[in-house]
């Protein structure tokens, strides 16, 4: 897999929720060594379209095509498997289990008798690589902090060393100094030749890191940009309005500012 | 490696490292604080249930008394051990008891009445309660349907099939002189095997406990100490030794006792060290962060019910044995409750995600020996269920208890 080779293509992608389309006609373009930021407003849809490309939801109508291949992701593990990981918004981890078995959950080294150090040896290392603030791997999950669940989980989804890995909002809970490592290690997963797909609400970290910046809006398309499209116009795109409370906002400030 | 670096797990200053046996006792204390209360419960049953029972009646702590008190506690453990499965994925099953009077009415009819080889017979009984066990799960994965009506409406159409497989008769008895009777009734096992018993688990322990230090230190991994294994493998060997050579005081240490024991090793190892008993673990704990990890949580609910069925009719077997009768009886009465509390006594949790194969064997004992005692006194089944009844009602109030607690001190 070269850079900039195309891995995940969706075309008419949607998503029925009853009477509820949560996505219509969703297109999205994920290649190789890019980061791909998914923007939007509360509702937009993001999130579905995460669960949707990690095989929690099945899409109700549209192609998901991998490496050319048409696929269709029918199951978590079918995702795993062909190397998208995902680090959801609720984390998904196994609050009972210590962050060993967590990291290791559904891929354990010798399944007949785990070896048991060799993951611990593993996880420590992983953990040192993020620059992880984790006190002990033999405590349950229960036992830590928010950032720390969140390197948790995102040390997790880098275990199997997937093709794309997929992040929903993985700073909202995240002190300055991790934002900033999972802002390095973002960018340390695209030079290694992954594609990654960013969902945040933090316009940001957005333009920070991210090479493309999708725009949905009530469940579908509403452009795409770059980290050089200016704030006004991405606020825009994901309210649908240039005229906008944000926009509002800005002008009022602008004019006490002049006043 | 140097020992200038800090170890791995070592690098965090906010971390206390309990070293030696202090240490080690520190941290006991602080788990049992925040709720974990692991075989403390049982510790402290067992000794009241002692001192209660022996001081009203002193044939309660007499070797032959314990000796049968193994005998009777094997069958239900078999049944509490498939228990400790379904809780372990939050789920239950109520139609344990059902299950066991079935397959021992399979027993009789297969090899008493049709003259089946009984090997065959014992084979047929727990594959139809993996059957049933299997029905369970697809109606649970399928259908969404709780364990607790569909093992509910279980516990009434098993009951049913097994009053019909007995037919007018009632009762089928098992011939006497037979080896499936002998094992449930007088099978005991040398006394040089049971001591080697006693001391080989201690053995087992420093052995592997060495070498996986080995593999931490060389790892660059902190190890708990020398000291603490020596400790703990000294305390279990003399605490197993103690009971062999007491129970050896009177019969000895039955047969059937000694293969629930191995069940529940056997167990053991599959739930702590293998990717099918963290599976279980993780599916109790957060079902949807298990299938999403990719396992396939459908096929650990599946393994899970028919594991409990299956053993629950392996039980049900060893009662047929224990017995030396297939009837009507079998099954009904307190045989559900008092497999469901033995597992909960022992420290599985009923909420999922917590428990071990061990809480089987010990709370059978703690359920047995209160059994036993009152049937020493000569009280009648109706205060006998009460009091079974009350026991029940306060581990659970135990294990909710400790649950809080875990849960305000950080502990899932």
């Amino acid at each position: 897999m070269n850079k900039g080779d195309l891995i995940l293509k969706l075309r008419g992608v949607s998503k029925q929720f009853g009477a509820v389309t949560a996505l219509q006609d969703i297109e999205l373009d994920v290649h190789a060594g890019e980061v791909v930021a998914l923007v939007g407003d509360n509702g937009a849809g993001k999130s579905t379209l995460i669960k949707v490309l990690a095989g929690v939801h099945q899409p109700t109508a549209g192609s998901i095509e991998w490496c050319g291949q048409p696929v269709t992701l029918d199951s978590p593990g079918t995702a795993l498997e062909l190397g998208i990981a995902t680090v959801f918004q609720d984390l998904a981890l196994c609050e009972n289990l210590d962050v060993v078995s967590n990291l290791f959950l559904g891929h354990e080294i010798d399944p007949w008798a785990l070896d048991e150090v060799q993951m611990e040896v593993r996880a420590w290392t992983l953990l040192q690589e993020l620059a992880a603030r984790i006190p002990s791997v033999r405590e349950p999950i229960a036992s830590l902090s928010g950032g720390q669940r969140q390197t948790v989980a995102i040390a997790r989804s880098l275990l199997l060393d997937p093709k794309i890995i997929m992040l929903d909002e993985p700073t909202a809970a995240l002190g300055v100094a991790q934002t900033a490592e999972v802002l390095n290690l973002i960018e340390r997963v695209r030079d290694r030749g992954h594609g990654v797909i960013l969902i945040s609400h933090n316009m940001e970290d957005v333009r920070a890191v991210a090479d493309r910046i999708v725009v949905l809006r009530l469940g579908q398309n509403n452009g795409v940009f770059t980290a050089e499209t200016s704030h006004q116009e991405l606020v825009a795109a994901i309210t649908g309005a240039a005229e906008n409370s944000v926009s509002k906002r800005m002008a009022r400030k602008q004019e006490e500012a002049n006043a | 490696m140097s020992d200038l670096s800090p170890q791995l797990d070592r690098a965090d200053s906010r971390v206390r490292h309990d070293e030696g046996i202090a240490g080690a006792l520190r941290a006991l204390i602080d788990r049992v604080k925040s709720g974990d209360l692991g075989m403390l419960p049982v510790i402290i049953g067992l000794i009241v249930i002692s001192v209660v029972f022996s001081t009203l009646n002193p044939v309660f702590l007499a070797p032959n008394n314990l000796v049968n008190l193994l005998f009777d506690a094997a069958a239900i453990g078999l049944i509490s051990l498939g228990v400790v499965c379904v809780l372990l994925l939050g789920e239950i099953d109520l139609s344990i008891g059902s299950m066991s009077g079935l397959a021992s009415a399979l027993i009789g009819v297969l090899w008493v009445n049709s003259g089946v080889p009984v090997a065959l017979a014992v084979i047929g009984a727990v594959l139809a309660g993996a059957l049933v066990g299997l029905l369970y799960g697809f109606l649970r994965n399928r259908f969404e349907m709780p364990s607790f009506v569909a093992t509910l409406s279980g516990l009434l159409a098993l009951l049913g099939l097994q009053l019909y497989l007995l037919g007018s008769t009632g009762s089928i008895n098992l011939p006497y002189t037979s080896g499936l009777v002998k094992f449930g009734q007088i099978l005991i096992m040398p006394a040089w095997l049971s001591y080697l018993a006693a001391v080989l688990p201690g053995a087992l322990m420093v052995f592997f406990g060495l070498k996986t230090m080995a593999r931490r230190r060389a790892a660059n991994l902190s190890s708990s100490g020398r000291s603490v294994l020596f400790a703990k493998a000294g305390l279990l060997t003399a605490g197993l030794l103690f009971c062999v050579y007491y129970l050896n005081l009177g019969r000895g240490v039955p047969w059937m006792f000694g293969v629930f024991t191995l069940f529940v090793i056997a167990l053991d190892y599959a739930l702590r060290r293998t990717k099918w008993g963290r599976s279980m673990f993780a599916v109790g704990g957060n079902a949807e962060a298990a299938r999403r990890s990719g396992i396939s949580v459908q096929k650990i609910r599946l393994s899970a019910f028919a594991l409990c069925s299956s053993l629950a009719a392996l039980g049900g077997v060893f009662a047929a044995s224990r017995l030396a009768s297939a009837s009507q009886q079998a099954g009904t009465g307190d045989v559900n409750l008092n497999a469901i509390a033995a597992a909960v006594i022992g420290g599985t949790s009923l909420f999922g995600g917590r428990g071990s194969a061990w809480s089987a064997l010990l709370g059978i004992i703690v359920i047995q020996a209160i059994s036993n005692g009152l049937t020493l006194l000569n009280l009648s089944s109706s205060l006998r269920y009460m009091i079974t009844g009350a026991v029940l009602a306060i581990a659970v109030i135990v294990d909710s208890l400790a649950r809080r607690s875990r849960a305000r001190h950080g502990r899932a």
